[in-house]
């Protein structure tokens, strides 16, 4: 076992000194994880401000109740300011108006025109305009807070035929309001699941991590093709030593190497990014389990490859598809379908998945994943052995 | 007289690739002290048989012995008296003479300064000190052909294979590596050194196996060889005086078995002139010849190998 160690140890030096290591396994996916966290950042930190204007111009019961609606969401939210307009031409010059680039702006202007209230009450038509001069959230919400009122007169006034179909006596306006007031049977709940997806820059840098974590663990698989290439591994053949302790030494120095490479990368997109990785001890248990899967398919790679570059070619096929099946670029599993099941056959959608259920639970919650990546690096380690030790004996 | 101490025995060694048998019952011995050649042809087993003695290739058939301890590719303890040095190169490109030279060292559990000061003394042996700390892939083919062999000594080991450490080198890297394998059985290392190259085996080896398809031929001494195949040395005198009175004063001489004259001079077929030229000269001059010069021609191992084979070393 010492002489693994010595064999690990001058391979980590060749790696470092070559810096193909410290490349593939620190560099890339740091620099990708800083394009993916500076696209997405924007997006995570956004926060939704938005004006609206409205005009009456009817002055009615309804259309009063409609701006005192408007106000008093303007109210609840510091985020929403609700101004008043004198005429539908001001509104469409105030709605003109970039909001963003001038105080004078507004997301969208709402126009109640003369006769809304009657109209509303005697069920005519009559139309609520928004106006709004640019397509974005503030306009959308506009529409939908304009969409919500007109379906809830529609209910009123639902509920005040049926009234009157039923030989009701009070007047209109009374039993519309009545009808407002009675609750909706059925009430909207938002509720978050404990098996969470991870977001934003949390989410690419995991990703990015497992998906190098391939590329960098099969540099000490594919080396023992490399020694035979170079020669060196006839005289480590010869050596007194077992030849499953030249196997060890690689498998030693491809773990130390992903390790380090996962360490860095996990500490430097927390502190560099904020990305939100969890709890240490899922984390690294996540980490050893992940190396190992990782480990084991590199391991298949390479034993049933017959020279290096074939070995690399392979490997890098193989790191790449797992990688996009896998959910280490999008979130797969939002697809749905088979691709959202199919994820599973890969480690990188565990190792995903695991550090998902750690940020919505507690340690225990990454044991099946780390389970899984363990099962991986059991059976696809096992098929590997036996392809090297082939190839040591060949 | 000492007793002879083998250090390596191989006995009817087979290993066959497919339907191709490049190995076909191998065997011979390698005593102490004592440089042992194969010489053959590329493709004649040489390289087969070296991967059967350190143990890298299961064999078919037959026995290693490795000071009286059977050898197996599994074998662990008797592989530290084995040396081993690659016909291709095996030394790490990025590494320096001495970081080469530490890293193998450590794999037969050498350890500390022993470690370091062996690893200078092989590096003084094989003429690599001034550029000991230079990554190898800055060094000459000749200077990674010595290495190759460094790193081969590094242990003292009981045996040294070397399995053709002179390919593609240059003249005078190529004698720097023979002078410096004579040194080698002379501090009572078994070496074993195949080569396709007559001069070679010659120039270091005791005894040496003629390998051709898989088989050992015929082994021996040079002369054992020679000897064998019927071949004598040729011994030519440019002389003057009464030249066939000189012939017939050799009648007296038992190792001469064939004497004439030829172009104003004395021609003659001796068993070993070597051990006979002096008693020769004798004769000759005895009987009134004067002689002017003397040339003594040898036959070698590449006129041995043709006789055994019907080809050429090099075919």
């Amino acid at each position: 076992m010492r002489q693994a160690w010595h064999i690990a140890s001058k391979d980590l030096k060749l790696r470092f000194r070559d810096r193909s290591a410290f490349i593939i396994g620190v560099i890339a996916p740091l620099g990708l994880a800083a394009i993916f966290s500076s696209i997405f950042n924007p997006i995570e930190e956004f926060q939704f401000v938005a004006t609206y204007a409205v005009v009456d111009l009817d002055g009615g019961f309804v259309a009063t109740q409609f701006v005192a609606g408007l106000e008093q969401f303007g109210a609840a939210s510091e985020d929403v300011k609700i101004v008043k307009a004198a005429s539908r031409e001001e509104a469409i010059a105030l709605a003109d108006v970039e909001p963003f680039s001038s105080e004078e702006g507004v997301d969208a202007a709402f126009v109640l025109p003369p006769g809304f209230s009657d109209a509303v009450q005697s069920d005519n038509p009559v139309a609520l305009e928004v106006i709004s001069g640019q397509a974005g959230v503030g306009a959308g919400l506009a529409i939908a807070f304009a969409e919500q009122f007109a379906s809830e007169m529609t209910y009123a006034r639902i509920a005040v035929a049926g009234f009157e179909s039923l030989g009701g006596t009070d007047d209109r306006g009374a039993a519309g309001l009545r009808a407002l007031a009675t609750p909706s049977p059925v009430s909207v709940e938002s509720v978050e699941t404990s098996d969470k997806e991870l977001a934003g820059k949390t989410f690419y840098a995991a990703g990015l991590a497992i998906f190098f974590l391939f590329f960098t663990v099969q540099f000490g698989v594919n080396s023992l093709l490399e020694e035979r290439h170079a020669g060196t591994l006839s005289r480590l053949m010869a050596a007194p030593m077992r030849r499953s302790s030249i196997i060890a030494g690689k498998a030693i120095m491809s773990f130390v190497l992903g390790f380090v490479s996962m360490v860095v990368l996990v500490v430097a997109t927390t502190l560099l990014f904020g990305a939100e990785w969890g709890n240490p001890i899922g984390v690294f248990l996540l980490v050893v389990a992940g190396i190992i899967s990782a480990l084991g398919i590199m391991a298949v790679v390479a034993g049933f490859a017959k020279t290096a570059e074939q070995a690399q070619n392979y490997s890098s096929m193989v790191a790449v598809i797992l990688g996009f099946l896998g959910g280490t670029f999008f979130p797969v599993g939002q697809a749905g379908g088979i691709l959202s099941d199919l994820r599973f056959v890969t480690p990188h959608a565990w190792f995903m998945q695991g550090l998902g259920d750690l940020g919505a639970g507690n340690v225990g919650d990454v044991l099946p994943a780390v389970g899984a990546l363990l099962l991986f690096g059991l059976v696809a380690g096992t098929i590997g052995l036996v392809g090297l030790r082939k190839g040591l004996q060949s | 007289m000492t007793a002879r101490v083998n250090v390596l025995e191989c006995r009817d060694l087979r290993k066959s690739f497919g339907d191709n048998a490049a190995v076909k019952g191998v065997g011979f011995e390698i005593a102490e002290g004592e440089t042992y050649g194969l010489l053959g042809p590329n493709g004649a087993g040489k390289t087969t048989t070296i991967s059967m003695v350190t143990g890298l290739l299961e064999r078919d058939a037959g026995e290693v012995f490795i000071d009286g301890e059977p050898l197996t590719t599994r074998s662990v303890a008797v592989k530290r008296g084995i040396g081993l040095v690659p016909q291709d190169l095996a030394i790490y490109p990025d590494l320096t003479a001495r970081e080469n030279l530490i890293f193998f060292g450590k794999l037969y559990d050498m350890a500390g300064n022993d470690l370091k000061n062996r690893a200078a003394e092989v590096l003084e042996v094989i003429g690599l000190t001034d550029r000991a700390d230079d990554r190898t892939d800055e060094y000459s083919g000749g200077m990674k052909r010595r290495l190759n062999i460094g790193i081969g000594l590094l242990h003292k080991p009981r045996l040294l294979l070397l399995d053709e450490p002179t390919v593609g080198v240059d003249p005078q890297s190529r004698n720097a590596i023979l002078e410096s394998v004579e040194h080698l059985s002379e501090e009572g290392m078994a070496v074993l050194y195949t080569t396709h190259y007559m001069e070679e085996a010659e120039r270091l080896c005791d005894r040496v196996g003629i390998i051709d398809l898989g088989e050992i031929k015929a082994e021996g001494t040079r002369r054992e060889l020679v000897q064998m195949v019927g071949q004598h040395d040729r011994v030519r005198l440019d002389a003057g005086g009464p030249l066939d009175a000189g012939v017939d004063a050799l009648a007296s001489v038992p190792a001469v078995k064939k004497a004439g004259t030829r172009d104003g001079g004395m021609e003659m077929v001796v068993d070993d002139a070597g051990q006979w030229l002096a008693d020769i000269l004798a004769k000759v001059t005895g009987a009134g010849v004067t002689i002017t010069s003397v040339d003594v021609d040898e036959p070698n191992l590449e006129s041995v190998f043709l006789h055994l084979t019907g080809r050429a070393l090099r075919d």
